[in-house]
């Protein structure tokens, strides 16, 4: 009974942050300004970041969470830069 | 293990030289001392071991060493010495030796002597890997070696034009004549079934037989005659006299040319003795003969003298060689060595004369011997040696010559006029000789020289002295010194074809003694009668019409031309036709096997779609779509989308199980980010509109729409060739051996790794060496990057934030930049630590699961880049030594070192070793030499990442600074000077 509600509500969570990245994307292509097509962007990495998550408790492996962990700890550097790159016109002055 | 045996004394042979010119490369440019030392040292060394290994083959025994080269076709390194490679080997570093000792008294305090002295070993170390090779390919490669380094001897004073320009002549003639020769030799080994020397030799009746052997001769002469300076590729010669003096001395006495020479006698026993040979070979080195010697007598300048007169009797041994008879071919033996004496010996002269006057013009020159009797008294012996002079060594050889060219009966023409044309040359040569030595040495006291004449110093004569001095013992008693040599030589060489031969002065009053005293007679009337007039002469009468540079220049720059309209037919500097030619190639070549055997999907059933999977691949290809779409005109955009796509990507390797490729690819991505932003600054601004006003020209859209039905194409073709492939059962791959003996061959559970670190660590290694390179090449354009104008001042936002600094009360330029970010800068500063953590967390459990020196390093260059992000090129550097040169380089290090450690306990190159360590603290940690390798792997990553990036960054530095300093600071500075 609770693997098979587990096994549901992973699913189910899965296809709800697929949706989420859906929506991000969105926004990432109509913008309608820069800024927030890089909002967009960062979203789309959080959202991916639990995707892989999911994917490891619906595996059980914690090899899948290494991945996660790079975009925790780094991912944040390219929306960083991105923003430098809005706000003062280059990205390393 | 260090046992002496004549084979390890071979490798060192063959080592000392290289060895010596690796460490004078290293040596600084004003250490002329040290590298004269060294290099004399490097000479002399390598010399004892010649002639220490004569006993092994005195014999007409042969050393042998081989080593395993590319086993798995066939090839061996094969070092093999017998007595005419003995001969070669101790002449190359003999005279080589002498060439040290003289060059450190020639070569003037500002030149770069060491690297004068580094290229002279190795030219010296190439010349005896030529001599000793045992395999035909090897011989080639040495080969080369030799014209790359002659190319750079001749080229040493490259601020001379003539010396640019001669050098390059001599680099694209050998060179070509290289490639002939590579040819040849492989048609050779293809008629023998091998390439080894030996086998060649055994298989020499079979050689002449064959169909193929005429253009094996045809390309192998013509590598011996543009090395040997033959007719008609001799032009080369005389232009490489733009060389200092010693080179020309070692190049054109011992070495460079007598390779050719070498070549010649090495393939004897294999390709003389047919009547091709002998045609084209005789008609050939008769040319060179007597053409060399005829213009040698019209030439003003001393070494453009001896550079003819080195043709001419190059062209003697070369026709020596062609009359298919062993004593000819001894002869030509002898006079190979004699010719290397005493022109060695005259060249030095010359130098002498050169720095010690300021001018080689013959016809300013008059009267030294006064000031230096003792160069002129060497110079008159070595000149005597080369007109003939009896008890001299250069006619004993010049005697052999005539009693073969009298000996020739044949009834052609040839065998008639053969002793004629050889007298007349050998006159040519005396008259030479004798001109050089009266017009310098004698005659009235010399004006308007540019210097005061004076002896030369003691130790620049001293190898004048030693080479004279043999080529009076060798003309006075060859047999008691000599003899013994060319016996071994000429053995190994005819082996029992060997003739009886005496190597005596005096044969009784025969026919070619009478030649011989004839010449020398003809030649000194020529001198008495019109020595006057030679000197008024401006070019050479008969044959000065043909320019063999002249020639060479226009085949080079009607090649140079055609390849431009080649370039300017096919290519294309667009990028969009060339990808669309790419692209459609490619799209081609899918499609030819289905078009052949029809397109049918596979057996295998799919598996059920996961709605999860099919939403991020909606997202990526969304992503991708719309990058493409906004590509031209929102590059902004286009990043963002990419990098969308780019995470996708990720994604889906973590689903489809490849967790390692995840990893890796999610770091790439966060670097190509950055690279790509750093580079947006410094593109030139979009252009707004292409097509103003007016719609879109049908011309546009219809490529436009040619480009979109090709990119379609190019998809779906590749969809539907995955689809064929996927639905199919895998062949049985590589990969499975790969998946199953990676823990038991390689220590490591991580495929990836153990294959990138040990299966394949030597293309890993090459690869870290390309990415070096690249790195290095992307710094080198960067230091010269000039960007569009308009990108050149600082960006907008900038401008209007420090204006708005300016105008507001109580606030400094630069006040908005150090508010901004301040919470995002304060989390990257402080996460510093922990994602070096992670690096190391990376390299060290790569061996086993998914990381490896590749990730790590890149996640390390990205927490140094997330460093510069947050604080600026100048806060960083201030607080963090940033040496990506020093890191690459001793990451590059420390993996060829750990590769070459595996050779210390005798396994082959880069094998690794591992084992399972109880470390306190840490537990059971496996530890592999692969580590070793992947902290090299590491280090170059973080180090050709961070050079790369940095120097992007560095731009923006670089144009603050160009700007105009506020005209205040300067009148400061000046008030304080």
């Amino acid at each position: 009974m609770t693997a098979t509600f587990l096994a549901w509500s992973i699913t189910a969570s899965q296809i709800l942050l697929g949706v989420a990245m859906l929506c991000a994307t969105w926004r990432m292509v109509i913008g309608p300004r820069a800024q927030d097509r890089v909002v967009g962007l960062d979203t789309l990495y959080i959202n991916a970041m639990l995707m892989l998550l999911m994917f490891g408790i619906q595996t059980g492996r914690t090899l899948y969470f290494e991945a996660a962990l790079v975009i925790a700890l780094l991912g944040f550097g390219g929306t960083l830069a991105l923003a430098k790159f809005l706000m003062r016109g280059e990205v390393i002055e | 293990m260090l046992k002496v045996t004549s084979e390890s004394l071979l490798w060192l042979m063959l080592a000392l030289p290289f060895l010596g010119s690796l460490l004078s490369s290293i040596l600084p440019a004003r250490k002329r001392n040290t590298a004269g030392i060294l290099a004399g040292v490097v000479m002399l060394l390598a010399s004892v071991v010649a002639i220490g290994l004569y006993s092994s083959i005195s014999e007409g025994s042969v050393v042998r060493s081989r080593i395993p080269w590319l086993p798995s076709l066939g090839l061996e390194i094969v070092l093999r010495l017998d007595g005419l490679s003995w001969l070669f080997a101790a002449l190359v570093l003999v005279v080589g030796f002498l060439v040290v000792v003289y060059s450190r008294y020639y070569m003037s305090p500002e030149d770069p002597v060491p690297r004068f002295f580094a290229y002279l070993l190795a030219f010296a170390g190439s010349m005896v890997g030529l001599v000793l090779s045992g395999n035909l390919i090897q011989l080639v490669f040495f080969w080369e070696l030799t014209s790359l380094f002659s190319f750079l001897l001749i080229g040493y004073w490259y601020h001379n034009e003539r010396a640019r320009s001669g050098a390059r002549m001599a680099l694209i003639v050998t060179a070509t004549g290289g490639l002939c020769l590579l040819a040849g030799v492989m048609l050779l080994g293809k008629i023998a079934g091998s390439y080894d020397l030996d086998a060649v030799f055994l298989a020499a009746d079979r050689i002449r037989q064959s169909e193929l052997y005429l253009p094996a001769l045809g390309l192998i002469l013509i590598g011996a005659f543009t090395k040997s300076a033959q007719f008609p590729f001799h032009f080369w010669l005389p232009h490489a006299m733009a060389a200092p003096t010693p080179v020309s001395a070692y190049l054109h006495s011992a070495t460079l040319v007598k390779a050719g020479i070498f070549l010649l006698i090495r393939f004897w026993p294999v390709l003389a003795g047919t009547e091709a040979w002998f045609a084209t070979v005789t008609t050939v080195g008769l040319c060179t003969l007597i053409l060399g010697a005829w213009v040698a007598i019209f030439q003003q300048d001393l070494k453009g003298l001896l550079a003819y007169s080195t043709i001419s009797h190059l062209g003697l041994i070369t026709l020596l060689l062609g009359l298919n008879s062993p004593l000819a071919t001894v002869a030509a033996i002898f006079h190979t060595l004699n010719h290397a004496t005493f022109k060695a010996s005259l060249f030095m002269a010359v130098g002498i004369i050169d720095h010690e006057t300021g001018t080689r013009d013959i016809r300013k020159l008059s009267g030294l011997a006064r000031y230096m009797p003792i160069t002129a008294t060497l110079a008159v012996i070595a000149a005597g040696a080369m007109a003939g002079v009896p008890l001299l060594n250069g006619f004993l050889s010049k005697e052999m010559f005539l009693a073969e060219a009298l000996d020739l009966h044949r009834e052609s023409f040839a065998g008639r006029t053969l002793p004629f044309l050889a007298t007349l040359a050998l006159a040519f040569s005396v008259l030479y000789s004798v001109r050089f030595i009266h017009q310098s040495f004698f005659g009235p006291p010399p004006q308007d020289l540019p210097r005061e004449p004076q002896e030369a110093p003691r130790w620049m004569r001293m190898p004048i002295e030693v080479l004279v001095v043999a080529c009076l013992v060798v003309g006075m008693v060859p047999a008691l010194t000599v003899a013994p040599l060319l016996g071994a030589a000429a053995y190994s060489v005819l082996g029992p074809n060997t003739p009886s031969y005496s190597l005596a002065i005096w044969h009784g009053f025969n026919a070619p003694l009478v030649l011989s005293l004839l010449a020398l007679l003809l030649g000194a009337l020529g001198y008495v009668l019109f020595g006057k007039r030679l000197n008024r002469q401006d070019g050479t009468p008969l044959v000065g019409v043909f320019k063999g540079r002249r020639a060479f220049e226009t085949v080079l720059s009607l090649l140079i031309r055609g390849a431009r309209r080649t370039m300017e037919f096919v290519g294309t500097r667009r990028l969009q036709p060339q990808l669309r030619v790419l692209v459609l190639a490619a799209c081609f070549a899918g499609l030819l096997p289905f078009l052949r055997y029809g397109y049918q999907g596979g057996t295998k059933v799919g598996t059920p779609l996961d709605p999860a999977f099919a939403l991020i691949w909606l997202v990526g290809g969304i992503c991708a779509v719309a990058a493409a779409w906004t590509a031209k005109y929102h590059r902004f955009a286009a990043l963002i989308l990419m990098a969308g796509a780019g995470l996708v990507s990720c994604v889906s390797f973590v689903w489809l199980s490849s967790p390692d490729l995840a990893l890796t690819q999610l770091l790439v991505e966060t670097v190509t980010t950055l690279l790509l932003l750093l580079g947006l600054r410094w593109l030139p601004a979009r252009s707004r509109d292409l097509w103003p006003g007016s719609r879109t020209p049908w011309r546009v859209r219809f490529r436009r729409g040619g480009d979109v039905t090709l990119a379609l194409a190019a998809g779906s073709g590749i969809a539907l060739l995955s689809y064929a492939i996927m639905t199919r059962e895998m062949p049985n791959s590589i990969s499975r051996y790969f998946v199953e003996h990676s823990y038991p061959d390689g220590g490591g559970r991580n495929v990836v790794n153990v294959i990138l670190v040990d299966f394949r660590g030597f293309d890993t290694l090459g690869e870290m060496t390309v990415l070096a390179i690249v790195a290095l090449t992307v710094f080198a354009l960067l230091r010269r990057f000039r960007p569009a104008p308009e990108s050149v001042r600082s960006p907008e936002q900038q401008r209007l934030q420090d204006a708005s600094d300016d105008a507001r009360e109580g606030r400094e330029r630069g006040d908005t930049l150090a508010d901004y970010l301040l919470v995002p800068r304060t989390i990257m500063e402080w996460l510093f630590p922990a994602i070096i953590v992670l690096a190391f967390y990376l390299l060290m459990r790569g061996h086993d699961l998914p990381g490896g020196g590749f990730a790590a390093g890149v996640t390390m260059s990205i927490a140094l880049i997330l460093q510069y992000l947050a604080s600026g090129t100048r806060r960083v550097e201030d607080r963090l030594r940033v040496h990506p040169l020093r890191w690459m380089g001793s990451g590059l290090l420390l993996a060829v070192v750990t590769g070459l450690g595996a050779w210390w306990f005798d396994y082959p190159f880069l094998t690794s070793w591992f084992r399972y360590v109880d470390l306190p603290l840490l537990g059971e940690v496996p530890l592999a030499t692969a580590l070793l390798f992947d902290i090299g792997v590491f280090l170059l990553v973080i180090g050709a990442i961070a050079l790369i990036l940095v120097a992007i960054a560095h731009q923006s530095i670089r144009t603050t600074r160009r700007r105009p300093e506020p005209p205040l600071a300067v009148k400061s500075g000046e008030e304080e000077a």
